[in-house]
């Protein structure tokens, strides 16, 4: 056999060039993306260590963790490491990352060094706040109420809000770079409705990046100004506003929660038709659907603060506009219904992710509507409802969503395919720990149980037990995909060009796709949805 | 184990009542997408030969019906919700005020008839309650499960929360804000009693001096008196009869003098100057306590029932 040499423009990025150096200082979307994803990975696994031992000290009404002091430190380093090193970069900086410019028919980004930068950027913030973190860590809770963060806290908090500052450029860069990637790169032929629904989501994403997180650096700036240097901005004591924190936090961090989901609901709009083998139902009505939430979603703020004492005027307008926003969400759920509708269903492990998202989305969109009716949200604002509603979106839908992208691309990425009946039952069991993990946590919180409670009365036990070994068989089915994935890495099949049968630009690459993407530049004469009508055959692929 | 909450004021029957209309929506809605799923996983699994017809073109009027039912059916439960909201904002004018101080981490009680007590409230059953609250440090959250109500107790403020409890006995009080290391901690008991009781617990509880009447002698210690009863070379308005009452400003508005003005009064007193005044009273921030204040403005309140009665 005679070794067969590759033109240049033919190499598989994973083999141009294997050093370290090669890595850290690369370029190619597609490695950074990799980078990203190991980052995050690590980050996930970290902020999920954090949640294993609340659950573990909940067992107990008293508290299974002597002091409320180190509970109140994991609480918080659960949450700003989920939230800001896990959830918010989590799908676009790693599949949209690899994916967009593949799906858009281009090279690369359009600022390919800025991609790398915006890495480094993540990784230096990433590490500032670990630093703290494990240097004794805060108490402050994710949300940094003031006064308590700037005047009453212990522990490094101006380190935690320094390091989250930092990652916040990483997401301002990269929303700019796939915008401008968007508008500029795209494929002749590739018009915007051409454009695959996943594409749109990251758009809206994109945008609220740039618009919002500059509203968190300055309200971090303010913070950390009072808190170093006690000038009065939000403790009364000096002369400021406790509510205008407040207001500042949620005028980002609203949105923020648009950008965990946006991508997600951008993901399973992919999946769906490629499994049921059929167009996307109402293809406008769900990308416009991601740009009026990407919209809408700064206009809803207030309603994380019903109870806060802001004016009456104020919490009545921000539930009327809290309506408004769930009601693209719910199209798109009837969109995929109607996706599903008279198709030709197959259930791969992507497909099995993509349906548990749906169900729990769905459950989390639903009872927001609880928190967004005023005298139902005096009641249930703070509990362990507050809790599960969350979690059902964030982690139910915004974790499930990863794990069906990473499924469905992991071939492309990789160029191996992973265990398939292994991946299903992680699926579902994934599904069934979720749901045990937080469906008591409803009830506990509609029978009043706060949250952020180190020790609670015993009459909530029994259902935090439950919530506990949920807990755990959710530990272990994110630990399934960790170990076969990376089974797969050395041992598994290899991916054909396009196992799923995908019709966008993505699958007309290798797997892995080359360094350079394509060869030739595609040119796109139709949607990315358009399989056979129904009553023709699909051919089987 | 209870998977319902008892219900122990009047105030939050409504309040169960929405919870119970958004669990029937939800349940609906839940079903109908739960079963259609179910439903087409089964009919439409790649290879099943069921028919599957012509597909449904007309997407858009699916569109437009799905789009408008939604909305209608959130615009009523945001009408609902609100509704009982706003009811609720505003507590009856005949309402037991009870002063509430918080702080790292204890709930601090004040009662009229100047009772103390810390981690407890005691109240009279069948009669409103409204609450006046404040913070001496963070925010804290003033959480009664039983009766649907909760609050931010925010410092440098009053927040006011009101409730009708109709069910003797004792009921949770949580701190639902999170305010520090000993949050959980920050919990108490909120005693209903009847009438009876209640009249009993106020005698045997001290009290001695009504928080009015201990207001009356700071309102001297700090100087009060010198500008506000009159005879001195300053001009400052009489407080006789301001509680509840309109009060013109300089900037041309008009305030109604609740607890909350009154504390800004004192506390910026340059915040909101009564027209035709000169505002040359010093501020008392940073030098009246919160636990001084209530009696302040516990006096100030008294002085109104004075002009009326
Ligand atoms: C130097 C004189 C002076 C002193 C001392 C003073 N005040 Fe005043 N106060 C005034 C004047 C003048 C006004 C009206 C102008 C304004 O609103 O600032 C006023 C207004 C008020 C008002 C609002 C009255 C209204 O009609 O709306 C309240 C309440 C009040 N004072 C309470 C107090 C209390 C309680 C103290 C003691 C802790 C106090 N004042 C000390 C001069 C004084
Ligand atoms: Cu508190
Ligand atoms: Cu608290």
């Amino acid at each position: 056999m005679s070794q067969i040499v590759l033109p240049q423009s033919q190499i598989s990025y994973l083999s141009d060039g294997v050093s370290l150096r090669s890595w850290l200082l690369t370029t190619d979307h597609k490695r950074i993306a990799i980078l990203y994803m190991i980052s995050i990975t690590f980050f996930f696994f970290l902020g999920g260590s954090a949640a294993a031992l609340i659950r573990y000290n909940l067992l107990v009404p008293q508290g299974m963790i002597q002091s409320a002091e180190t509970y109140n430190r994991l609480f918080t380093m659960h949450g700003i490491i989920m939230v800001w090193f896990f959830l918010v970069p989590a799908v676009p900086v790693t599949i949209g990352n690899f994916m967009l410019p593949l799906m858009l028919g281009a090279r690369d980004l359009a600022f390919p060094k800025l991609n790398l930068i915006s890495w480094y950027l993540f990784m230096a913030g990433g590490a500032c706040a670990l630093y703290a973190l494990f240097s004794g860590g805060i108490d402050t809770g994710w949300t940094f109420y003031t006064p308590l963060s700037s005047n009453y806290a212990q522990g490094h908090v101006a380190a935690v809000v320094i390091g989250i500052f930092i990652s916040g450029f990483s997401s301002i860069a990269t929303g700019l770079n796939f915008i401008v990637t968007i508008h500029r790169l795209r494929a002749p032929g590739l018009t915007w409705y051409r454009l695959p629904v996943f594409v749109w989501s990251l758009y809206s994403t994109s945008v609220i990046f740039v618009l919002a997180t500059p509203v968190l650096a300055i309200t971090l700036i303010l913070l950390l100004f009072e808190t170093l240097f006690h000038v009065g901005v939000f403790d009364p004591r000096l002369g400021g506003d406790p509510l205008l924190f407040q207001h500042l936090f949620w005028f980002y961090s609203h949105p923020a929660v648009y950008i965990m989901i946006l991508p997600g609901l951008g993901v399973v709009s992919e999946i769906i038709p490629v499994f049921a083998r059929k167009e996307l139902f109402g293809y406008k009505f769900v990308v416009w659907a991601s740009v009026s939430i990407a919209v809408i979603a700064f206009f809803v703020w207030g309603h994380h603060m019903f109870v806060s004492g802001q004016s009456l005027f104020a919490s009545v307008t921000f539930s009327l506009l809290s309506y408004f926003v769930a009601v693209p969400s719910a199209i798109k759920v009837f969109n995929w219904l109607g996706t599903l509708h008279k198709g030709h269903i197959r259930f791969d492990a992507p497909m099995i992710y993509a349906f548990g998202f749906i169900g729990l989305f769905t459950m989390g969109g639903l009872t927001g509507l609880f928190l967004a009716a005023l005298a139902a949200d005096v009641e249930l604002h703070d509990t362990y409802f507050v809790v599960a509603h969350f979690h059902y979106i964030m982690v139910g839908g915004m974790v499930s969503a990863y794990f069906a992208a990473l499924h469905y691309w992991w071939p492309k990425m990789t160029g191996k395919m992973y265990p398939e009946m292994l991946a299903r039952a992680a699926a579902l069991l994934m599904f069934l720990g979720f749901n045990v993990t937080f469906f008591p946590q409803f009830i506990l919180g509609y029978l009043g149980m706060p949250r952020r409670y180190h020790a609670y009365p015993p009459e909530f036990q029994v259902l935090n037990v439950l919530s506990s070994a949920g807990a755990t068989i959710l530990a272990a089915a994110y630990l399934m995909p960790l170990v076969y994935l990376t089974f797969s890495l050395f041992r598994g099949d290899r991916a054909p060009a396009n196992p799923w049968g995908g019709l966008g630009l993505e699958w007309q690459t290798p797997s892995p796709p080359f360094t350079i993407n394509f060869v030739v530049t595609p040119v796109v004469t139709k949607g990315p949805y358009e399989f056979p009508k129904p009553g023709i055959e699909p051919s089987d692929v | 184990m209870r998977l319902t909450l008892p219900l122990a004021a009047s105030t939050g029957a409504q309040t169960d009542l929405l919870l119970l209309g958004l669990l029937a929506v939800s349940l609906a809605v839940l079903g109908l997408v739960f079963w259609l799923m179910l439903v087409y996983a089964i009919r439409y699994r790649h290879n099943s030969p069921v028919d599957r017809g012509a597909l449904a073109e007309k997407s858009f009027r699916f569109e437009i019906s799905w789009t408008v039912a939604t909305l209608v059916i959130f615009f009523g439960l945001f009408i609902w919700g609100s509704t009982i909201y706003v009811r609720l904002y505003q507590p009856p004018a005949n309402a037991l005020k009870v002063y509430v101080v918080a702080k790292q981490w204890m709930w601090k009680i004040e009662h009229a008839g100047g009772q103390r007590e810390i981690n407890a409230l005691h109240i009279p059953v069948d009669t409103p309650i409204e609450l006046i609250m404040t913070s001496e440090d963070v925010i804290h959250d003033f959480f009664v499960p039983a009766f649907r109500v909760k609050r931010d107790v925010l410092p440098g403020q009053y927040e006011t929360m009101w409730f009708r409890p109709d069910r003797i006995g004792t009921y949770h009080l949580f701190c639902s804000q999170f305010c520090g290391t000993a949050h959980s901690n920050m919990i108490g008991d909120v005693v209903v009693m009847s009438a009876q009781d209640y009249a009993g617990w106020l005698t045997t509880s001290g009290g001695g001096k009504t928080l009015a009447a201990q207001g009356k002698g700071l309102f001297i210690r700090y100087g009060c008196a010198g500008c506000h009863l009159g005879g001195g070379t300053v001009r400052a308005p009489s407080l006789v009869g301001l509680y509840g009452s309109p009060v013109p400003l300089s900037d041309g508005s008009t305030a109604i003098a609740d607890d909350r003005y009154i504390r800004d009064s004192i506390m910026q007193p340059k915040s909101q100057v009564v027209a035709s005044y000169e505002p040359i009273m010093p501020s008392f921030a940073n030098v009246i306590g919160e636990d001084d204040l209530v009696r302040l403005v516990a006096y100030i309140h008294s002085l109104a029932a004075e002009k009326h009665g």
